[in-house]
């Protein structure tokens, strides 16, 4: 009795745009979408460093190594935001690290493909950043609070990201046939995954009812990726590289793009683990935070020691 | 050598410097032992690389031949980058970077300082501006030596390795050739023996405090100044370089 009344005034809050916050009652479900999804986004963040780090060495220019490196940065600085906010849920950051070096947690699937040439570097910031943003922009409303303003900070420095990756791509589309080349090599692997990134169609995706109801989300998979090619098929255009997609065509009726059907074998193959990247990226992972086990002991071991001597002080 | 050529070679010096040390710390970004240190270590290598851009520009207009700061960074061979032979050492682990940094920080943190005053007015300029991010950099590694000497006898003694491995290319910082004589007199460059009294006192401060120890009777290496470095660099210029002498002449 008492719960049905806390769901109904729970989802009256919702249905009336007020956010949820950390001391706020909420169904144990919702809890655990709401965490899901953020600890997911912020492993994300935090492993999308690795495709895009494996150029800040070779970057072809000073400028480019300080743009990208900022970049990366930035996206450090997002799972910061992002593991605080799932912290708020009373879960601690060692847990949340666990799950994702166990495999318990995801992250988004796109990083497990490899970054192969320069060029990468242009087309992730230009697409999957880009695809990104779409996602993100939305989530700036979405109910949970702390997640929400975690969003709004993130979205400030994701268009310039986005930004960045286009001109990358237009430098090398207007610079010598094999620069156009790269630049072509990379949207023709970069496209369908990013495609991918809003997940499969809504009406094979279990959880999108719910986070549609809860206003977790508050557009379908399906319309943010109609979206996301709407925006994106005019930029490559621009660029003059071909989208490699042989159904792509305008669609006068519904303004906006016709579109394939991305291999959602691929997308599920890659998410249980078989991507070209998934053993790396982890393994990766778990290196350094073992290699940094000693220097977190150090840490703690010297903060307790100052702590200790300011009390007898 | 006309003072251009000196003052070309003494800012390639500066920058080279910067470029190494900044690189090295980028190969970490992603790998950090907590977030938020990865976090600052990268925005010191974006720091140290963006002083670098600064001053290989402004060497690219002394020299006035048509090169710009990337040919300066991309095309040049191992021979001639003038960087210190520290800070061209591999990073190891976190005990080494931190050593690395900090020995190389206060060394910057002086002789930035001192360059301030200098007469030539974009030397001064940058270094002022660079002193200030500078300032941070000592700071942040001062309280890992600290942190690392102090934390635990595991930290300390990675700490105390790193500092016995890596004390043989400190003096190789303080040598001082034509280039550094001749602009001395004009008022551009410093004496970096008063550099080293300053660093000496800050070193020997932080580690006697953090309970760490200075070898005894070192060999040291030098060269750097004439573009004699060791096996390390080669390496880390055939990654840097790579890419951009890949395709000559173009635009990225
Ligand atoms: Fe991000
Ligand atoms: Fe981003």
């Amino acid at each position: 009795m008492e719960n049905a009344l806390n769901e109904k005034s729970f989802q009256d809050k919702i249905d009336e745009g007020i956010s949820i916050e950390p001391k706020d009652w909420m169904p144990e479900t919702y809890r655990k979408h709401v965490l899901r999804q953020i600890s997911q986004h912020a492993h994300s963040e935090i492993i999308g460093m690795q495709p895009e780090g494996n150029w800040i060495t070779r970057a072809p220019s000073l400028r480019r190594k300080m743009v990208l490196l900022a970049k990366v940065q930035d996206e450090a600085g997002h799972g910061l935001y992002l593991y605080s906010a799932a912290e708020s849920m009373g879960v601690t950051r060692d847990e949340l690290l666990d799950q994702l070096h166990t495999g318990k947690a995801k992250y988004s699937s796109i990083f497990n493909y490899p970054t192969l040439t320069w060029a990468d570097i242009g087309a992730v910031g230009w697409l999957v950043d880009g695809a990104a943003i779409m996602n993100q922009v939305m989530l700036q409303r979405t109910s949970y609070g702390p997640y929400a303003r975690a969003m709004v900070r993130i979205c400030k420095e994701e268009s310039f990201h986005q930004r960045q990756g286009f001109e990358i791509m237009t430098v090398l589309s207007e610079g010598s046939s094999e620069q156009k080349e790269m630049a072509q090599d990379a949207l023709n692997r970069w496209w369908w995954p990013s495609l991918m990134m809003f997940g499969p169609p809504d009406e094979e995706s279990p959880n999108s009812a719910n986070a549609l109801k809860w206003k977790i989300k508050r557009e379908g998979n399906d319309e943010l990726r109609q979206r996301f090619v709407n925006q994106t098929v005019p930029q490559a255009a621009i660029l003059g590289l071909k989208v490699p997609d042989t159904d792509l065509k305008w669609n006068e009726a519904k303004k906006g793009y016709d579109f394939g059907t991305p291999n959602w074998a691929e997308f599920k193959n890659v998410i249980s683990g078989n991507g070209p990247c998934n053993k790396e990226r982890i393994a990766n992972k778990i290196h350094s935070h073992k290699e940094g086990a000693w220097v977190r002991e150090a840490a703690e071991a010297y903060a307790a020691k100052k702590n200790k001597a300011s009390i007898a002080a | 050598m006309t003072t251009q050529e000196a003052l070309f070679n003494y800012c390639l010096r500066l920058a080279d410097n910067h470029l190494i040390l900044g690189h090295r710390l980028s190969e970490l970004c992603s790998k950090g032992p907590v977030l938020e240190e990865d976090i600052a270590c990268t925005n010191i290598s974006l720091d140290l690389i963006g002083q670098a851009n600064a001053l290989l520009q402004y060497a690219a207009s002394i020299e006035n031949n048509g090169r710009n700061e990337d040919d300066l960074a991309f095309l040049r061979h191992e021979r001639h980058f003038y960087n210190s032979l520290l800070s061209e050492q591999p990073n190891r682990d976190f005990a080494f970077t931190m050593v690395k940094q900090f020995l190389i920080d206060a060394f910057n943190y002086y002789l930035f300082d001192e360059l301030k005053k200098s007469k030539d007015l974009t030397i001064s300029a940058l270094t002022t501006k660079g002193h200030k991010e500078i300032t941070y950099h000592l700071r942040h590694s001062s309280t890992w030596i600290d942190r690392l000497g102090l934390g635990t006898d595991e930290s300390n003694l990675r700490t105390q390795n790193a500092i016995n491995e890596l004390w043989r290319f400190t003096d190789d910082m303080f040598v001082m050739d034509e280039v550094d004589k001749m602009l001395i007199t004009d008022g551009i460059a410093t004496d970096l023996n008063i550099i080293k009294t300053k660093w000496q006192n800050t070193v020997n401060g932080a580690f006697e405090k953090a309970n760490l120890k200075i070898p005894e009777k070192v060999w040291m290496q030098y060269g750097s100044k004439q573009g004699k470095h060791t096996e390390h660099l080669g390496f880390l210029l055939a990654e840097m370089q790579h890419l951009h002498r890949a395709y000559p002449g173009v635009k990225w």
